[in-house]
């Protein structure tokens, strides 16, 4: 049925970290080899050693560069900030402020009250694929049902036994989460691994989806959105993780943690700062009485 | 699909269709309010209008029944297409599916009444003067409600600008009545010239004004479409697609090596690049074609049985040239790099 279910409490998605994810399609290919069977099997190849192979892939990862800016606020993770590494770049404003272990989403007035500072240019590597909305459209367009929204845990699925493949979902959706497969007829999407979540025969910690599994970066991340004490819930809340184009209005359930601000490199800093790109050398203390008594002898000697 | 060509022939077919209805249903229904001898304005007698009207009914719904048949062209799973009904309460595709097939009871109603009134008794006759106002009511309705029902299956995609825009609906409408009107006109010019050399040419002179205003009207609202979807922005930007509002994005890597579904369903190359031309065409064929045809059928009257069927192909044609799912997308690429289809940002970058 395409009317949207109630509001669930239960919102299961992923959280994408955008700041350690490297490009490595590791997550693509899981995805890829772990739907040749289960839910929405097979995913399609066509002439895979062919002239012109082509195929339906839930997951795909762009790469994007992003231009260097004079953001005047950070607008990214408040806690990072805060890190050894850009200690010279709060160096470079008229007030310094106490580091913080980690900040949270309250403290980003606060960050956006800072001076400005040069965001530098990086390469974004993005994964993307289904965001298993909270209102999504690809579900109330269907014409047939096939395109539903679990009420249990909120995944957003493709009955392939009803779907009759016009591909209204896949113009719906502003993510482009949606294939469709001209062997089979009918829409392909992320199924949010829904045969092994829930799947008794796999081990519990290997009950999460095969691309959460895949990733070598621990880039992506597995729970429940809708339970705000979830480890993914605080991690979302540590790192001010954002919805895609929330101003669409779909409410995407994956949350995408932006970049951590890279400190600029040496090229970008006044002249005066450029020797000391290292955190000031007289903010470090040594505890001499905590050393071995070699090393003492050596501090007090080295000292004179 | 790319763009599906059976959708483009089902979207100009079926609204030409539903546009004959609307009119065959007011005439229906001005003539069915008013005295009896009102239906033997047009021919000899009475009869011969009945048939002309009933042919015409049945040939508006077979039009139209094509049109829907052909769209099942574009599905993966056309035999279950009978699910499409199901959906009404949310998916505007499932409630003009509701509403075009609905609109035939009606149709087929009038035209079984209609027959049975041809050469029938004072009963038959009585009969089709009372359920003619309600069922013609009901058709005209019905009718303009499937066409509305179509084009908000566009006009309700959030993320397209160019299908995301007021007048999409009214564009549909017009459109639809106008080569529904130019069909009649069409079909009476034929009709009529078998009757005789000068039957009824006063009224296709007037219908013929008619589908001439009717275009220049479709002309003046596709050009401020055109105007408005070449200015307007995308309602998300690219930073924020990926997470980073108001950052400066662009693709370095794409996530495919090959094509698939997206680039190819979503990329419309040919009609980006033919964009102006596509839309000079459209508008020779449903503006500038029509009101030529108008100015010889008042000029030449003997004409008009030949001109009017071909100024209801090029309004079919130049319907068909304009539609939205063709010929529309000139959204510039340069900064973006491919036009955004159906994704905004997102999926423009993968053929960026």
């Amino acid at each position: 049925m395409t009317d949207l279910p109630p509001p669930s409490r239960v919102k299961m998605g992923l959280v994408i970290d955008l700041d350690t994810c490297v490009g490595c399609h590791a997550c693509a290919v899981a995805c890829k080899e772990w739907n040749a069977g289960g839910f929405s099997a097979p995913l399609t190849d066509e002439q895979p050693y062919g002239k012109d192979p082509t195929g339906v892939w839930f997951n795909r990862v762009h790469s994007f560069e992003v231009a260097a800016t004079d953001f005047a606020t950070p607008a990214t993770d408040p806690g990072a900030a805060r890190d050894a590494l850009t200690q010279s770049t709060s160096a470079l404003t008229s007030t310094s402020t106490p580091p913080r272990a980690c900040g949270s989403r309250d403290s980003i007035a606060a960050e956006l009250a800072q001076p400005a500072m040069t965001l530098p240019a990086l390469t974004l590597h993005f994964p993307r694929s289904c965001l298993h909305c909270e209102e999504p459209a690809c579900v109330t367009v269907c014409p047939t049902g096939a395109s539903y929204k679990r009420a249990q845990d909120g995944i957003v699925l493709v009955d392939e036994a009803k779907c009759i493949g016009c591909k209204l979902c896949s113009w719906a959706c502003p993510y482009g989460a949606r294939e469709y497969s001209e062997l089979e007829g009918v829409m392909k999407k992320c199924t949010l691994c829904i045969d092994r979540i829930y799947n008794e025969n796999l081990a519990e910690a290997e009950r999460e989806p095969a691309c959460v599994q895949a990733c070598p970066t621990r880039a992506r991340h597995f729970g429940d959105l809708g339970d705000p004490e979830s480890k993914v819930s605080r991690l979302v809340a540590a790192r001010g993780g954002v919805d895609l184009m929330p101003e669409l209005g779909y409410k995407p359930v994956n949350q995408y943690l932006p970049p951590r601000p890279r400190r600029a490199g040496a090229a970008t800093q006044p002249a005066d700062v450029r020797h000391a790109d290292a955190p000031d050398a007289s903010a470090e203390t040594l505890d001499a009485a905590a050393l071995p008594p070699v090393l003492r002898w050596l501090d007090r000697v080295l000292s004179r | 699909m790319h763009p599906a060509f059976s959708v483009i022939v089902f979207t100009t077919l079926s609204g030409a269709g539903y546009g004959l209805v609307v009119w065959l249903a007011a005439w229906i229904l001005g003539a069915a309010l008013a005295p009896l001898t009102r239906l033997q304005t047009l021919s000899a007698g009475g009869d011969a209008t009945l048939t002309l009207l009933t042919a015409l009914l049945l040939a508006a719904v077979a039009l139209t029944a094509i049109g829907l048949l052909s769209s099942l062209f574009h599905l993966g799973k056309p035999l279950r297409a009978w699910r499409a009904f199901s959906q009404w309460r949310t998916s505007w595709l499932s409630r003009e599916g509701m509403v075009a097939v609905a609109t035939w009871l009606p149709a087929l109603g009038l035209a079984a009444l209609m027959t049975t009134a041809v050469g029938g008794g004072d009963t038959d006759i009585a009969r089709l003067l009372t359920w003619a106002p309600p069922l013609a009511a009901a058709l005209l309705v019905l009718s303009l409600l499937t066409v509305v029902c179509t084009a908000m299956i566009y006009a309700s995609l959030k993320p397209i600008p160019a299908w995301r825009h007021r007048l999409v609906v009214p564009g549909y409408l017009v459109l639809s009545l106008q080569t529904g009107l130019a069909l009649l006109a069409a079909a009476l010019a034929v009709a009529l010239a078998t009757a005789g050399p000068s039957a009824g040419h006063g009224t296709i002179h007037y219908l013929a004004a008619a589908v001439a205003l009717l275009s220049i009207v479709a002309v003046l609202l596709k050009l401020a479409y055109w105007r408005d979807i070449d200015i307007a922005g995308l309602p998300a930007s690219r930073g924020s697609a990926v997470g980073l509002p108001g950052r400066e994005v662009s693709v370095f890597e794409r996530p495919h090596t090959q094509g698939n579904y997206l680039t190819r369903e979503m990329g419309f190359v040919v009609a980006r690049k033919h964009a102006r031309t596509l839309r000079v065409i459209a508008m020779l064929l449903f503006g500038a074609a029509p009101v030529l045809g108008a100015v010889l059928a008042w000029m030449f009257p003997a004409a008009v049985p030949g001109v009017m069927p071909l100024t209801a192909v090029a309004a079919l044609l130049g319907g068909g040239c304009s539609s939205p799912r063709r010929g529309t997308w000139s959204r510039c690429t340069t900064d973006i790099g491919a036009t955004v289809a159906g994704a905004t940002g997102l999926i423009g970058y993968l053929i960026g």
